[in-house]
């Protein structure tokens, strides 16, 4: 039998995730977070949650990493900035939201297949080879790596969206492509200087 | 007054028609626009949780083109409008993110500028042009259409200066000035769920079902929206969100193919032929002419 402990101890916390998530951009108020819950009350997607946003504001702070990384609420959060209105301490949930997403997939913590990971991999790599986005190429790619049965589920609308034009096969580049690539070389040449 | 137009990946896709029916009043109400020179992806909600400082050094780009030709930035997709914004917002608060941003320009020979404004259409229109001006240009009204509004998330939140956060009106006026009729809609800013439908389908048809059904409750032959996912969402996706006991049937057209319609532009320029739930019908019903 596979027994798991289910209440945390103090012993659990990783303190250099609590430094970090507070001293992170958006993050410079999240130790004034009241608990008040006013974000999971106008999240839309709270509902389908693990951890409600309230409840990962208080597992962030308090360097609860592997809960707050590998649950699912943080790939639920759809950016509405909701809460970010509503918070009366100022909190930059939404941001925070986008930090966790960020530092989960560098530290590779979420399922395999995981469609919600993948297609932010993939947006970013179309935007670095072409400097934009084509929507119907990117979700070819998408299904391709997560769930390619879905991709026929979908034919039928995309077959819709085809013949009003709304779906063009070609695809969708800048003319100056160079300046991409020389672009993000340089942010890694000064990330890696001043170590941000 | 010129702009730098900056439409984004979305209107040359599934949003085509807000891109059409979008110049069609930019040339109805005399709006002087030039295309942004080679812009490209904004990095929309996705780039931010890849890697943050390389998104704003993306937008970033967009911001220094428009700066070089000394113009404000029109900015109509609800992504790429956040984005812009919050990258300037960023760059301001944040002295390590100016440098990064700084430096990568500088690398491709532009040059960041705070002076360049990026403004929505629904901001131009309200506050450049005003709600008399267009209704003195209204040339076939929209009497009897009942409208509801739905703005989604971020245009309004949390940056925009020129609404209401919680209880946006500046589509319900430029509307109401073309002869529509506004239905009250609470849920006028809530999220469609954005790529969720694609992610994760049962939470996203959940959103969907939610929006399309009050909207169809309280009456509206018609949903106008302003962004492109909002309005893939919500039309491209109701009949699977529908159940059995409440079917779901409710055109959602861009807020500018109605502006366009009500000053007169012909349907063929406005995109009405990509819309999967027709709108005709109805129109055909309330005598209002669209040829």
């Amino acid at each position: 039998m596979d027994l798991k402990r289910t209440v945390k101890f103090e012993a659990d916390r990783d303190p250099e995730f609590a430094r970090w998530i507070s001293h992170t951009v958006g993050g410079e108020r999240i130790r004034h977070c009241l608990q008040c819950g006013l974000c999971s009350a106008s999240c839309p997607l709270s509902l389908h949650m693990d951890y409600t946003p309230r409840r990962l504001m208080h597992l962030s702070r308090e360097g609860f990493k592997e809960e707050v990384l590998s649950s699912a609420a943080i790939w639920l959060c759809t950016a509405c900035y909701a809460c970010m209105v509503e918070c009366p301490k100022k909190i930059n949930i939404t941001h925070l939201m986008y930090a966790l997403k960020e530092r989960a997939i560098q530290e590779k913590f979420y399922p395999k297949r995981f469609p919600i990971p993948v297609m932010a991999q993939q947006f970013s790599r179309m935007v670095r080879e072409s400097g934009r986005i084509t929507e119907s190429w990117l979700i070819v790619r998408v299904f391709l790596r997560s769930a390619i049965w879905r991709l026929l589920g979908m034919s039928g609308l995309g077959w819709k969206l085809f013949l009003t034009g709304r779906m063009p096969a070609r695809k969708e580049k800048i003319k100056r492509k160079s300046e991409i690539r020389t672009l993000l070389a340089s942010v890694a040449a000064t990330r890696k200087e001043l170590a941000l | 007054m010129k702009y730098a137009y900056y439409p984004g990946c979305s209107l040359r896709g599934t949003g085509r028609a807000y891109e059409e029916s979008l110049l069609a009043v930019f040339r109805a109400l005399d709006v002087a626009i030039q295309e942004l020179n080679d812009w490209n992806c904004c990095g929309a909600t996705t780039y931010l949780s890849i890697d943050e400082l390389t998104s704003y050094a993306l937008a970033a780009r967009n911001l220094a083109l428009a700066a070089r030709d000394r113009l404000d930035i029109i900015a109509p997709c609800a992504a790429c409008y956040l984005v812009l914004n919050k990258t300037q917002r960023y760059i301001h608060d944040y002295p390590d993110i100016q440098l990064v941003v700084t430096r990568a320009l500088d690398a491709i020979g532009l040059k960041y500028d705070d002076r360049v404004r990026v403004r929505h259409p629904l901001d131009i229109f309200l506050n450049e042009i005003g709600v008399k001006a267009i209704a003195s240009r209204v040339t076939r009204s929209l009497k009897g259409l009942k409208v509801a509004p739905y703005y989604g998330c971020q245009i309004v939140r949390p940056y925009a200066t020129f609404d209401d956060q919680r209880n946006p009106t500046s589509m319900d006026r430029l509307l109401e000035a073309c002869g529509a009729e506004i239905i009250p809609y609470s849920l006028k800013t809530r999220c469609c769920g954005g790529s969720q439908k694609g992610t994760l389908p049962e939470v996203g048809l959940y959103l969907i079902n939610y929006l399309v059904e009050e909207a169809q409750m309280n009456g509206a032959d018609v949903i106008a929206t302003v962004c492109p996912l909002c309005q893939f969402n919500l039309e491209c996706f109701q009949k699977e969100a529908s159940s059995e006991q409440n079917p779901l049937s409710t055109p959602v057209l861009y807020f500018t193919q109605l502006m366009a319609l009500a000053l007169g532009a012909s349907s063929a320029t406005i995109g009405l032929r990509r819309s999967l739930v027709k709108i005709e019908p109805v129109l055909e019903a309330k005598e209002i002419a669209y040829a």
